[in-house]
């Protein structure tokens, strides 16, 4: 196949952390990815789904080497960057940026936010000197911030300018992966609706790919081009956006879409929803066999030995299931 | 002969004394509340949900605040009247209330037990084991497994979406006629958020409960409530049963706010429409429509004089010059 390379190829990633319990306790870890897999075209948009706890943040984190993975591969344009010493890789997080979800808490509280995106200059020894004024007004006009702004400091701004500095700094180093962890969460809907707008619109003039991390179904489906849905730890189905939304395989997918809400009142009545038992088992101590078996509604007996493998349903589409056939 | 309404509120209107100046967080809200009804409080932070609720039940704290209505008549009860030892009879037996965060609301050193078995015995006047009884009974009803052995659980020990089930046990353990939940399902996951949607609905129509639903999620009030309160900068911006409002919405900021949210089947979505601008500052006086100055449908009359509250249908009024009709969606069935 003559197909483009992938920007980023993640490869069996695992981040475990260990669990320590002092003394003659037994040492465990929690497993929070383990053995994560998937690739993202140039441009496009890769959304990690899932719930608290199911390891979608903590991927982004080790994709960025913020969180050194305990195992895997993480190829981004060809190079390993698990295996980079601490210069190089500082200079490949230049084409690599990440966006919180908390953006107020992103920002030093004491700097005004044109320094702030300034400092990022520096790190990277970008535009220095006379450029340096005239990039940062460029810089803010992309994300739609008032050139006045930049003697501001963080907390005289609402949460959807402080967004769009975090992003504006993401931007300055002129990277060309983001990783956006639940960029939109904290967000009014209203505001939600401009960020989400401007992630899209910078996506298209920049090439940006992004990996978008979030527990809202809704958003993602606006955002994404693939859709991989994580629960404790692992990726359970990933496809392409609308194979996802159309047809989820997995019962977790599944019951995930149908818990969302829609603004919609008679839709919103007729759904028939799969109301899941329980809670979210412990991490330290995952069931063995398919993680999700334990609140699954079709789990059989088989489903206790062995981790599901990958099954692949359509091109690009793939489900852990071995209900699902 | 029309029953009189379990609550009623006019002209509710709550202000906070801060450094910066006075802060007129609830402005002039009135509604009725019939038995057993469902109705939705719907707005993004700071229009005043909360406050309207925590005005209602007498926990604006004062001063700073100062609660000011014509009328507040709960079942034939004049709330403003009422001393405060009157209204701690009232809260919790009567009216109870369920909050975003139950941590917060529960005693971290407190058995589960011994917090539901407190309300019992200080509300329904019930002894030790009576109220033990009676907390085994309500664990059981809010779908928490082996209820006997968890009385002497400590809320750490529960999850999130087990604590906020606690919290509904201990809210419905009077039997009140009114339960105000405020974002109450807000920082759950959604699977968690559907369990507790489908308790609180079950729950509240088998004892009748009338409920205040607060939430900044459409979604949830689309699925939840009989009627919704749409709330901007203080103010009921539209209110109407929940059909008309989401298909017929009337008002600049409501449709603002359908249009601004995503949607999980995608219907009708290329693009988000955003409301541009921010909220208004709820200090500066505020002469005409508050949501003026981010309106897509902003008339002339607009800038002149503040908007009528329209009738725009049957129970559906709406503070807002424009005719929205042409921006209706249609309905699903």
């Amino acid at each position: 196949m003559t197909q483009v390379p992938p920007i980023l190829r993640v490869e069996d990633l695992k981040v475990h952390f260990p669990t320590g319990r002092g003394g003659f306790g037994r040492r465990g870890a929690i497993r929070a990815v383990d053995g994560v897999s998937f690739s993202i075209a140039r441009g496009k948009t890769l959304a990690l789904v899932g719930e608290s706890g199911c390891g979608k943040s903590t991927t982004g984190f080790a994709v960025l080497m913020l969180q050194r993975p305990t195992a895997g591969r993480v190829v981004f344009d060809d190079v390993d960057l698990c295996g980079l010493d601490g210069a190089t890789l500082r200079r490949a997080r230049r084409r690599l940026q990440i966006v919180f979800q908390d953006s107020a808490a992103s920002l030093n509280p004491r700097m005004p936010i044109g320094d702030i995106v300034a400092e990022a200059l520096d790190i990277h020894g970008l535009h220095p000197g006379r450029a340096r004024p005239q990039r940062i007004r460029r810089l803010f006009d992309l994300v739609g911030l008032a050139g006045h702004l930049v003697e501001r400091y963080p907390h005289e701004l609402s949460g959807g300018q402080a967004q769009r500095v975090a992003i504006c700094r993401a931007l300055a180093v002129e990277p060309e992966l983001i990783v956006c962890d639940e960029p939109v969460s904290a967000l009014d809907v209203s505001i939600q609706a401009q960020i989400v707008n401007l992630l899209q619109d910078l996506q298209r003039e920049l090439a940006l790919t992004y990996i978008f991390i979030s527990h809202d179904l809704s958003v993602v489906r606006h955002v994404s081009d693939q859709v991989a849905v994580m629960y404790l730890g692992k990726i359970v189905e990933l496809g392409d956006k609308e194979t996802i939304y159309r047809t989820p395989l997995h019962p977790y997918t599944k019951a995930l879409m149908s818990a969302v809400p829609i603004p919609d009142p008679d839709l919103e009545r007729a759904r028939q929803r799969v109301i899941l038992s329980g809670d979210l088992p412990n991490p330290a101590n995952p069931p063995s066999g398919c993680r999700f078996r334990t609140r699954c509604p079709i789990a059989i007996a088989a489903c206790a030995e062995t981790d599901p493998p990958p099954h692949a349903v359509s091109a690009g589409h793939w489900v852990k299931c071995i209900r699902v056939v | 002969m029309t029953a009189a309404p379990l609550l009623r509120v006019r002209n509710l209107c709550t202000e906070f004394a801060t450094d910066q100046g006075v802060v007129r967080a609830v402005d002039g809200v009135s509604f009725d509340l019939a038995d057993g009804e469902v109705i939705g409080l719907v707005g993004e932070s700071g229009s005043g949900k909360s406050v309207t609720a925590l005005s209602i039940m007498r926990l604006v704290p004062e001063p700073p605040g100062r609660v000011t209505a014509d009328e507040i008549t709960f079942d034939g009860l004049d709330l403003r009247r009422m001393s405060e030892a009157e209204a701690r009879e009232i809260r919790g037996a009567r009216i109870a209330m369920i909050f975003q965060d139950p941590m917060k609301s529960l005693n971290p050193v407190l058995t589960i037990g011994r917090q539901l078995t407190e309300t019992l015995r200080r509300h329904l006047k019930l002894d030790g084991q009576a109220a033990r009884r009676r907390a085994v009974e309500l664990l059981d009803m809010v779908g928490i497994p082996s209820a006997e052995s968890r009385l002497a659980a400590y809320p750490h020990q529960f999850s999130g979406g087990m604590r906020q089930r606690v919290m509904i046990a201990i809210a419905l353990s009077c039997n009140p006629r009114l339960l105000i939940a405020d974002e109450a399902t807000t920082a759950l996951d959604v699977t968690i958020q559907a369990q507790i949607i489908d308790l609180v609905k079950r729950l509240t129509r088998e004892l009748g409960t009338a409920v205040i639903w607060i939430s900044h999620d459409l979604g949830v009030i689309a699925g939840m409530c009989d009627r919704v309160n749409v709330m901007y900068a203080g103010r009921i911006a539209e209110t109407g049963p929940i059909r008309e409002l989401f298909y017929r919405p009337s008002h600049g900021y409501t449709l603002g706010l359908m249009g601004s949210t995503p949607r999980l089947d995608g219907a009708g979505q290329d693009r988000l429409t955003p409301i541009d601008g921010l909220p208004p500052n709820l200090i500066d006086p505020i002469p005409l429509c508050p949501f003026l100055p981010r309106c897509r449908f902003a008339l002339d009359d607009c800038r002149n004089r503040p908007p009528p509250d329209r009738d725009v249908g049957p129970q559906h009024r709406a503070s807002c010059f424009a005719d929205l009709t042409g921006h209706w969606r249609q309905a699903a069935t």
